[in-house]
């Protein structure tokens, strides 16, 4: 469903992805793991649109999407839920959930999808009406998501949902996580939490200063003596 | 109490509700665009123009011209913003400024050079109510009512829309509203075409009271930029309260002075307050 | 260097004989110019560490207004009355720019206090109308020729200050720039918690800065003001006057010595010839294109005059060397 080939982006003069490919098959999980400054955010903001490609192709269902701005990424079916969760702290929850569901095709059919995202989240229903701001991590974590669902994605981006999260609430998110894949939606993680992305997710790569290093089924990498010895610490 | 000192307090309580319009559509601009517009009240005074001109030049009904105004207004808003402020969106804050007050210079040399320095007044004459002894200026009750109502009008357009809600986030959060599929350029011109509509609007009421010439920006354009850091730039109620506070020492200023010493001791209070809560009366 | 020096010297010795051989009115515009650029690059000490201030109005002001006051009133010479005036604006600069470091009110925040300033420096000489004339203004009492009075009929002699003012505040600036505080001011412009944890004094450099600038600020506008004779409250202070200096010093570029005096010798001299140019037909004509250049300006060349060329200049001696390794490449 979701298809790069040979990306490269960067910042200005400083270039923070090499030629990067990954593909991800419809209903199905990727995941994408490594160490700090691998350019997975970067990675997850080109496919996003916030971050302009340099080079490469990128296809969703096979059309080419690459170089479209963020806002006419949402059109396409990307939603991207970004690092650190970044709701409006002062809109009330469900005015985030509202944004969310900017696009005009989303626009139609706003009620369903909060229907929809409320039953997934039941919490969020009971905080409605309150600012996302003052809302706990975990909850702000539901609701980052929920927002990423009200325009009906085809593919769900994740930027490292359980960073800054208790390891209670980490286990919450994988869990949402779970949830969501339950509903049938395609998923692109980045973690670098890798052992718990793994147990979520079927296919990763592993991506270090920029390219891809590794790459596999889950099950591969988990049994990977290089990826055992410097990521999940085995 | 004095019933002089009322009826000061009264009218100016009047006249605060467009100071009110103008904090409101500046705190806007600012909040959404992170710009302060210093050529704002300039912009009013091109409304006060073109209000004059179709009304007492061209015999337009005053609603159709009013109508008229604003449009244009909020016309020239989205131009200013197209012309002057995105090629500078990603300057040092500083140059933001600079360009809109180049614009000021700019407004205000170009109506002198359209209209030269003679002071127009529309002839609207609008009777003065009586009202148990006090005296109230009814083109003021009207101002001060229309801006109410353009508050609340433009309150339900962002607590109710998409759009909105958009304007809303885009003032919390501008890098990451393009993922929600929201063209930060398209809520840029949105915004400052109700900016500038806000500023028609204000320039229609203010041209029933008083008489326009190129430089009458200057006389409440500092004025409305006190309020608007009173209340905290870009916090919109906190812009709606303070204006009224800045009416209410005005008028008590004047009340025991003149106009001048009132103006005078609103902006010292304004210096003072800025030391007591340097981010605004009502900062968070 | 030497080329330098040469280049400096022969502008001196023009600068000394300019009186001899040129029309009067021409002398009263470089007058003009000269005292406009001492302001211009007293404002810049400041600008140029992007404190901002909308306030130089204020203290223009007070300098033009107290001494003249106070010889009206009083027959109070000047060499009292601008010393008293500089020490006010000192007061003032402190009552404002102390609470204001103190309290890190810094950008928009700082801009519209200055402005507000400026405001209440205005508004208090038009309220004070039954001494200062109000928005009619006054004339001060002439003596003619007098060292006391320091007023002279010769446009010579106020030619002869406006030099040595003009060559003081080039030297305030270049001390400046020369000296310790620059690094400070330039450290505390990029980050101030950051200048606050490596030592910087950041309230007493900020501070220092301010005060120079509206000590001369208010020096320029007592002998703006004894040169002119006659004051208005618009033309000294408030909001237009504070504005017109920060655009020339910016025009000019605020980050070289001759920046804020090149943004004097184009804003005026352009001014003055649009409006021959236009003639008195046309008012506001010349401040209309006056207005355009300033925002076209500002977006197209954000370094201002001086430093637009001499970034054309770096650029060109970058390239002139192919060895010297571009410096805008991170690794």
């Amino acid at each position: 469903m979701l298809s790069l080939a040979s990306v490269s982006a960067g910042y200005g003069s400083f270039q923070a992805l090499f030629g990067v490919s990954l593909e991800v098959p419809k209903g199905e999980a990727g995941g994408v793991i490594g160490p700090n400054g691998a350019g997975k955010t970067t990675l997850m903001r080109v496919i996003s649109g916030l971050i302009p490609m340099q080079e490469g192709v990128m296809t969703m269902d096979g059309r080419p999407v690459g170089g479209l701005p963020a806002h006419r990424m949402v059109e396409q079916g990307i939603a991207h839920v970004p690092e650190g969760r970044r709701l409006f702290p002062r809109l009330t929850v469900e005015e985030n959930l509202r944004i969310g569901a900017f696009i005009p095709q989303a626009r139609a059919r706003f009620a369903d999808q909060l229907d929809w995202v409320y039953t997934l989240f039941p919490r969020l229903k009971d905080r409605r009406e309150q600012a996302a701001g003052t809302m706990s991590g975990g909850e702000q974590q539901m609701c980052a998501i929920g927002r990423a669902l009200m325009s009906k994605p085809k593919v769900l981006l994740m930027d490292e949902p359980s960073a800054g999260l208790a390891p209670l609430v980490v286990q919450q998110v994988f869990d949402l996580v779970r949830r969501i894949r339950e509903e049938g939606l395609t998923v692109l993680i980045v973690e670098q939490n890798v052992q718990q992305v793994l147990d979520v997710v079927d296919r990763a790569y592993l991506l270090e200063v920029g390219s891809i290093k590794l790459s596999g089924s889950a099950a591969e990498l988990k049994n990977n003596s290089f990826i055992r010895q410097s990521y999940i610490g085995l | 109490m004095d019933i002089y000192l009322l009826e000061a307090i009264i009218n100016r309580i009047l006249l605060g509700g467009v100071l009110a319009l103008l904090a409101l559509g500046l705190n806007l601009i600012f909040g959404v665009i992170d710009v302060v517009w210093i050529a704002y009240a300039d912009i009013v005074m091109c409304g006060m123009y073109a209000l004059y001109f179709l009304y007492a030049e061209y015999g337009v009904p005053l609603p159709v011209a009013c109508l008229i105004a604003i449009i244009g207004v909020s016309i020239l808003g989205v131009v200013v913003h197209l012309l002057i402020i995105a090629p500078v969106l990603n300057s040092p804050p500083l140059n933001q400024l600079l360009a809109t007050g180049g614009l000021l210079f700019f407004l205000q040399s170009f109506a002198t050079l359209l209209f030269g320095t003679d002071f127009r007044n529309i002839g609207v004459r609008l009777p003065i109510l009586e009202f148990a002894t006090m005296y109230i200026s009814f083109a003021r009750l009207i101002a001060f009512m229309v801006g109410l109502i353009g508050a609340v009008v433009l309150y339900l357009f962002l607590k109710r829309t998409y759009i909105g809600t958009a304007i809303r986030a885009i003032a919390q959060d501008r890098d990451i509203v393009g993922l929600m599929g929201v063209d930060q350029r398209r809520i840029y011109l949105v915004t400052s075409a109700i900016g500038g509509a806000l500023a028609g609007l204000a320039a229609c009421l203010l041209a029933l009271q008083y008489d326009v010439h190129p430089f009458i920006g200057n006389t409440f354009g500092p004025v409305i930029f006190m309020i608007c850091v009173l209340g905290g730039l870009g916090n919109m109620i906190g812009g709606f309260a303070a204006s009224f506070i800045i009416s209410q020492i005005i008028a008590i200023g004047g009340y025991y002075s003149n106009t001048e010493w009132s103006y005078v001791l609103a902006f010292t209070f304004f210096i003072v307050l800025m030391f007591i809560r340097p981010r605004g009366l009502f900062a968070r | 260097m030497t080329f330098n020096r040469v280049l400096t010297l022969i502008g001196l010795a023009i600068l000394i004989a300019l009186p001899t051989f040129i029309p009067p009115y021409f002398l009263h515009l470089v007058i003009q110019i000269l005292l406009w650029a001492f302001i211009y690059t007293a404002w810049a000490l400041m600008g140029r560490f992007g404190f901002v201030s909308f306030g130089h109005g204020a203290f223009m002001g007070i300098g033009a207004y107290v001494p003249a006051l106070l010889w009206n009133y009083y027959d109070l010479t000047p060499w009292i009355g601008i010393p008293l005036s500089l020490g006010i604006s000192v007061l003032l600069a402190i009552i404002i720019g102390y609470p204001c470091f103190r309290l890190k009110v810094v950008g928009h925040y700082f801009a519209l206090v200055t402005l507000a300033l400026s405001q209440v420096v205005l508004l208090s000489l038009v309220a004070a109308r039954d001494v200062t004339g109000g928005s009619l203004g006054f004339t001060q009492k002439t003596v003619g020729h007098s060292w006391y009075a320091l007023q002279f009929p010769d446009k010579g002699y106020f030619y002869g200050i406006a030099v040595v003012l003009w060559l003081i505040g080039l030297l305030a600036w270049q001390r400046i720039d020369h000296g310790i505080s620059r690094e400070a001011l330039e450290a505390i412009s990029e980050d101030e918690d950051a200048a606050a944890a490596v030592g910087i004094n950041v309230l007493r450099e900020k501070l220092r800065v301010t005060v120079i600038s509206a000590a001369l600020t208010a020096l320029g506008g007592a002998i703006y003001g004894q040169y002119i004779m006659y004051l208005n409250p618009e033309t000294v202070s408030g909001i237009a006057v504070s504005l017109q200096i920060v655009f020339a010093s910016i025009a000019g570029g605020v980050y070289s010595l001759l920046g804020p005096t090149v943004g004097s010798l184009l804003t005026l001299s352009l001014t003055e010839g649009l409006r021959v140019w236009f003639g008195a037909n046309f008012i506001g004509a010349a401040n209309t294109i006056y207005g355009i250049l300033l925002v076209l300006c500002i977006i197209f060349m954000p370094q201002g005059i001086v430093g637009t060329i001499e970034g054309i200049k770096a650029r060109r001696r970058r390239m002139a060397k192919p060895s010297a390794a571009p410096s805008n490449v991170r690794t």
